[in-house]
């Protein structure tokens, strides 16, 4: 895609400005889309309907609805809060959040930017968000807003290690941090997918990286930062209108975006899971890519509305002696594997 | 390569602005949430000069762990509610003299290395196995002396948080 387009556009920045912006029209409907996906899948758990009027058939145009009135909404901003890092925060958080698609395979054609190190960017951009949440609730001057951030930046330092140590096995068996190299080594079968190889060693280190990820972007069982019964809305109660939106869109998108990591790393990414079935052109590649994410969004759903939430203490120990230690022992047994494989 | 310049410069204006703001305001939040615009601005020129991996290390280390663990410190140890968190000039003698050696010993660097340093790679490399092998083989006993460092740091900062749970 990017040949086509430096033959299309001569300039260089141009037509990286644009490869950078493709994400953006996925990013908006799917956080649409997902907003109201989450209405009815929590709907149908706890066997009631969710919003069915809006729009006609089951309520489809609710999200847009909403959307509609958060930007009508006036803007408000608290007289003691810290006017210019309130109105900076919600950017931060989603610049953060975004910032991650560049680097996220979306079809064998289409990388925002075919970098090196590509997971590795993923991994250390994504702490903007961690600034972005710690900037929010200081700068709303609330005490639920301040607890709301300051957990959610310990639980995400906290799991970003596990996170790390998991995409790490995955890294030893390709050899590589390229986003494109890693799922290309995943052609073929279903059973070439990282997930089935150095069985069960890959197999754990997916599981433990859904289990951290999910506290990575603050979803039950680990939603302690805006955990409403005891902190209101967290980090953004102090937000309406369009930053409250903003937040709330980078939410969405953060959930996406963690979704294709383990897809690209252990679910074959864009490749088909039936060999050559289906295979070989953009719109295949990309119809994949995001069946499989949206599959890991729905299991995400599902836990949410399944699930009862972790108290702090137990959030810690999960993270820090059960998720990391299992994870330095896959690594070494990797390790192990891979130079007595000799691959 | 003209509009890369732009890029250059905005990246270096960021990153100067936003390092006076960290040395000038009184507001030590102000000054934490700057250092953020600091650490991106290099890491972006790390990228210009094509050095990927440790643009992103740069983010990782800085943006990732020290920015975060700064910023917790100010937010857990000062008044959870007030704002006004100020920042003051104290020492200004010894800090002029250590000021005045780094500048000193930078700018000694600086002109001896200058003719030795060459162009920066014109094309994107892939720098993360190369560095890789050369922390494994060449300079393994720095990179191991790091880390044991670092792990007695960890096992201090530990220890220190235990003692003063009971008294």
């Amino acid at each position: 895609m990017k040949t086509e387009l430096l033959n299309l556009i001569a300039n260089e920045v141009l037509v990286y400005t644009l490869m950078a912006v493709v994400p953006l029209l996925w990013v908006i409907p799917f956080a649409l889309f997902a907003v109201w996906w989450e209405r009815k899948i929590s709907a149908h758990m706890q066997d009631r309907l969710g919003p069915m009027l809006t729009g006609g058939w089951h309520g489809w145009a609710q999200t847009i609805a909403d959307i509609a009135k958060l930007i009508q909404k006036e803007d408000i901003i608290p007289t003691a809060a810290d006017r210019k890092l309130f109105v900076l925060a919600p950017y931060v958080v989603f610049v953060g959040s975004y910032a991650a698609y560049a680097a996220i395979p979306f079809a064998a054609a289409y990388v925002g930017a075919e970098i090196n190190v590509g997971l590795f960017y993923i991994i250390s951009i994504s702490s903007l968000v961690v600034i972005g949440l710690l900037m929010a609730g200081w700068a709303s001057n609330n005490k639920w807003s301040l607890y709301g951030s300051l957990r959610s930046a310990a639980q995400i330092i906290s799991y970003e290690i596990p996170v790390a140590l998991a995409l790490l096995a995955a890294v030893m068996v390709a050899g590589t941090f390229d986003m494109q190299e890693i799922n290309r080594l995943q052609s073929g079968s279903i059973l070439d997918w990282f997930i089935f190889q150095k069985f069960p060693f890959l197999f754990l280190a997916g599981i433990i990286y859904f289990v951290a990820s999910l506290a990575e972007v603050n979803r039950t069982p680990f939603d302690l930062p805006e955990s409403e019964s005891e902190l209101v809305g967290g980090y953004h109660t102090e937000y309406g209108g369009m930053r409250f939106a903003l937040l709330f869109l980078s939410e969405y998108a953060n959930m996406f975006a963690v979704s294709a990591i383990l897809v690209t790393l252990f679910f074959g990414g864009w490749g088909s899971p039936f060999g050559s079935f289906l295979s070989g052109a953009w719109y295949f590649d990309l119809g994949w890519f995001l069946l499989k994410s949206m599959v890991v969004i729905f299991v995400q759903m599902w836990l949410r509305w399944t699930l009862p939430r972790l108290r702090v203490d137990q959030l810690m120990y999960v993270g820090w002696k059960v998720l990391i230690p299992f994870s330095f022992v896959i690594i070494l047994g990797i390790g192990a594997w891979v130079i007595a494989a000799g691959h | 390569m003209e509009t890369f310049d732009i890029v250059f410069y905005i990246f270096a204006t960021l990153t100067i602005v936003s390092a006076f703001v960290v040395v000038f305001t009184k507001n030590i939040m102000y000054a934490a949430f700057s250092l953020l615009f600091t650490f991106i601005g290099v890491a972006a020129l790390y990228v210009l000069l094509h050095a990927d991996f440790l643009a992103v290390t740069q983010i990782l280390i800085y943006v990732g762990g020290i920015l975060v663990l700064l910023l917790f410190g100010v937010m857990l140890t000062n008044n959870v509610v007030s704002v006004d968190i100020k920042t003051g000039t104290l020492n200004t003698i010894p800090a002029l003299v250590a000021a005045a050696v780094i500048v000193g010993s930078l700018a000694a660097v600086f002109y001896m290395t200058w003719s030795t340093v060459g162009e920066p790679a014109t094309a994107p490399t892939a720098t993360t196995r190369a560095i890789g092998e050369l922390l494994m083989t060449g300079y393994a006993l720095p990179f191991e002396v790091a880390s044991v460092v670092l792990l007695a740091a960890l096992i201090g900062a530990a220890l220190m948080a235990r003692r003063t749970r009971k008294p």
